[in-house]
């Protein structure tokens, strides 16, 4: 933890780097944050060695090095909350608790997946866990998820919706119109960005004349933090501040969470734009997981023995998935023409 | 020199209007910029100012008179120094002639209208609708099921620019916000792209929005929502989840708003899997057929015409009249030759059938009222009995309504057809402003009559 808050600090701009330090979770909570992370962490590794096999078609977006910004925003979740994302979107999956088969076997193309295969990597849903996509449209997420929390607002379920985007996303032109009638409409959404320095290629630098990017709300009124991504527990803090606003009927909140992804955009994505010790200088100062491992050893939450089974059983839910997701077949040819509309 | 101040027009299609109120009496001054009068048009009550000075000399058309024409003679004002009988004078002299009717006639009397929900779903021609009507124009019709449907169903709610406070750009939202309140009937900002993707979003949160375009001609800005949120989503969810949702606004050509706001959308749509497209022409059309939209699940278009607005037609009262989408209905049975037409072109190719009649051709027409699923069986009965037919389309013909017609009768109507398939349909080029231009590029009832006589008589 040491390591982190040293890294943190001397990035961080000296205003806003908000919910530092408090440690709000409690040894079973530390437990489950390190579980779900290490539980996308693997299921995305599983996920690139299925790619390179040719059993993953498509494109392919691994969230490895975010996780902690899914797993704290979810830790603060409510009953009629709802979760909407990009095609950046198997953690979010699992944090939302859907079954790691199910989103093996779509990425794979199969009919147990939880599309029947028709929706691939990039396009997921669980109504049951509400979780509305997965979008492939850059920034579309964005003016849906405003749509989930005017549905919140409608039915006055008390719900609200985080609406995850990137730092490329941003610049979308409809993510200010949603800015906008969500403030205008005080409707209960917290905007999620995660900013990983870049958007495909391009740094955050080279695509946003302001790269405070928690401040892209101000123009609408709508207040905005910048948080420190890779800790789980600043996230969480953050989130709680964000939703006790969003659950008042004060109308949205942005969190712009610094983070990093340690793969390409893509798996085809060779990542030119940046040279690699910025990726290992990360990894070894900042990783989400290797620092909440330290703090769980630390504060003898869990011994090293028991994180290793913990591992160990993760590891085998990943291996189950991506043999489920191999067994699976194909979809039978007859779904080529379902779910295209529904009986009126 | 008396001046004669005459009804203006104050909308791009209004041909008529009420003059609601007078400001000034006879023998007041105006001056130039003076509200004289209050007119009503079909889509809100505007001041009228004077644009010369004098004194109000005569009034010519009373407070309160509905339905008076474009262009007629409603008041005299005098210069300076003349007195009233200049005011007669001219008065009496005949009055510039009432504006030339850009909007042809068309009122329902072709056909004793409307269907009931057909109770077999697979009788072509659904049970025609027996029971009390009352005459509507089509936005009250349109508000009638928006209304109907809002009672019913609490998750319904209407959004778009300007239908609540305004009750309308086009008045069809009228009084919907004062019975369902601000919570179901919301104002958004112009922002068509946004919106668009919040009423989506908020389908997938279970509510059942229609969300309303001024123009489909904006709704550009929103099509990615509209084909890729909304239309895609039940297919790449395996099922689990879908956006029941009308979009809904005018479609096409108005009158003299050019280019950018007179694109005919159909085609456009319909090419789309998972999403269901109506063009409806009558005021049973628009009341039944907008019911079964906002009833269905899927995410619908439904293309109004700025044009149909004002007309009237008799419209079923009961609530629970509802017209099936994906059936064409026969406006006028016939043996010679089918015309295909939806939206304002029904009432075209019913003047043509008209005509077609007085030169003994005897024309059957075929209202589309759904553009997909499109009613192949409909047009393939009626051309086994015609052997010929002409498709009608105020769009352009590229790849349009009538292609898809054409291909679809290549593939299921061959050895039926006598004569090639002809398409009356806009003409393939951007709306031209100019009046005359314009009337050019539009198809007109005389296209329609010559392609069926070419049909005909090869």
């Amino acid at each position: 933890m040491a390591k982190l808050s040293k890294s943190a600090s001397k990035k961080a701009p000296k205003k806003k780097r908000s919910n530092k330090k408090k440690n709000n979770a409690s040894p079973e909570e530390l437990l489950h944050y390190y579980q779900q992370m290490l539980l996308i962490r693997r299921f995305e590794e599983k996920a690139g060695q299925l790619y390179g096999m040719g059993l993953i078609g498509g494109f392919c977006h691994l969230y490895i090095g975010q996780e902690a910004v899914v797993v704290g925003m979810q830790a603060t979740a409510g009953e009629n909350d709802s979760v909407i994302t990009s095609y950046r979107c198997h953690a979010h999956m699992l944090a939302c608790d859907m079954d790691p088969k199910g989103v093996m076997a779509e990425l794979t193309g199969r009919q147990d997946g939880l599309s029947k295969g028709k929706g691939g990597s990039m396009h997921m849903f669980s109504l049951e866990k509400r979780f509305f996509g997965g979008h492939g449209i850059v920034g579309a997420q964005i003016p849906l998820g405003t749509g989930l929390a005017f549905a919140n607002l409608y039915r006055k379920d008390g719900g609200l919706c985080h609406a995850y985007c990137g730092d490329g996303a941003i610049n979308q032109g409809q993510i200010y119109e949603a800015f906008n009638m969500a403030s205008l409409w005080k409707l209960p959404v917290i905007y999620v960005i995660e900013n990983n320095k870049y958007g495909m290629g391009t740094s955050v630098e080279r695509a946003s004349a302001v790269t405070e990017l928690y401040k892209r709300g101000d123009s609408f009124g709508i207040p905005g933090e910048q948080v420190d991504g890779m800790d789980v527990l600043a996230v969480k803090t953050a989130a709680e501040k964000a939703a006790a606003w969003c659950r008042t009927g004060k109308g949205p909140f942005i969190l712009e969470m610094k983070t990093y992804r340690y793969r390409g955009h893509s798996m085809s994505d060779p990542a030119k734009y940046r040279d690699k010790e910025e990726v290992s200088k990360v990894r070894k100062e900042s990783d989400p997981i290797d620092n909440l491992r330290d703090r769980i050893l630390s504060t003898k939450v869990a011994t090293e023995a028991q994180l290793k089974d913990t591992d160990k059983d993760l590891k085998m839910i990943v291996t189950a998935a991506a043999e489920f997701a191999q067994q699976s077949q194909e979809p039978d040819p007859a779904e080529l023409y379902t779910d295209i509309l529904l009986e009126a | 020199m008396a001046i004669q101040i005459l009804m203006p027009a104050l909308s791009p299609t209004m041909t008529e209007g009420k003059l609601a109120k007078w400001v000034k009496d006879e023998g007041d001054a105006v001056e130039s910029g003076d509200v004289i009068a209050e007119i009503e048009t079909d889509k809100a009550t505007m001041e009228f100012e004077a644009v010369d000075d004098g004194v109000l000399g005569k009034i010519l058309v009373a407070e309160g008179t509905d339905g008076v024409a474009v262009n007629t003679p409603i008041a005299i004002v005098l210069e300076d120094g003349e007195d009233i009988s200049a005011a007669d004078s001219i008065a009496v002299a005949p009055g510039a002639e009432p504006a030339p009717e850009t909007t042809p006639e068309l009122t329902a009397k072709a056909a004793p209208v409307t269907q009931l929900s057909a109770s077999n779903p697979d009788s072509p021609q659904p049970m025609e609708y027996k029971g009390a009507t009352t005459a509507l124009t089509i936005r009250e019709a349109l508000r009638d099921a928006m209304a109907e449907e809002m009672r019913r169903d609490e998750t319904v709610f209407l959004m778009g620019e300007e239908v609540a406070e305004y009750q309308g750009a086009y008045k069809v939202s009228q009084g919907l916000l004062e019975e369902f309140g601000a919570e179901r009937v919301i104002d958004t900002p112009i922002t068509e792209h946004g919106f668009a993707g919040i009423g989506v979003g908020a389908a997938f949160g279970g509510l059942r929005p229609i969300v309303e375009f001024m123009t489909f001609n904006f709704a550009m800005q929103a099509i990615d929502h509209i084909i890729n949120s909304a239309a895609k989503t039940l297919y790449m969810s395996g099922g689990q989840m879908g956006a029941p949702i009308v979009f809904r606004g005018t479609n096409g050509a108005a009158s003299r708003v050019a280019a950018q706001h007179s694109q005919c959308y159909g085609a456009w749509y319909a090419q789309i899997p998972g999403l269901k497209v109506i063009a409806p022409w009558s005021g049973a059309d628009a009341k039944g057929l907008l019911k079964a939209a906002i009833r269905d699940p899927n995410p619908v278009i439904f293309l109004e015409n700025e044009i149909l607005y004002g007309q009237s037609f008799d419209v079923p009262d009961d609530v629970d009249f509802v017209i099936p989408i994906g059936k064409a209905r026969i406006e006028r049975p016939g043996s010679d030759v089918t015309i295909t037409a939806f939206s304002l072109m029904v009432g075209i190719a019913l003047q043509a059938a008209e005509q077609l009649a007085t030169e003994g051709i005897n024309a059957e027409v075929i209202n589309l009222r759904t553009l997909r699923p499109l009613d192949t069986g409909a047009i393939v009965d009626s051309v086994e009995k015609t052997n010929r037919i002409v498709t009608v389309e105020e769009g352009w013909p590229t790849c349009g309504i009538g292609a898809e017609i054409g291909a679809m009768l290549m593939a299921q109507a061959f050895d039926y057809l006598d004569a090639p398939v002809a398409r009356v349909a806009g003409k393939d080029v951007p709306m031209p402003y100019a009046a005359n231009l314009e009337a050019l590029a539009l198809p007109k009832a005389e296209d329609i009559v010559e392609a069926a006589k070419a049909v005909c008589y090869g």
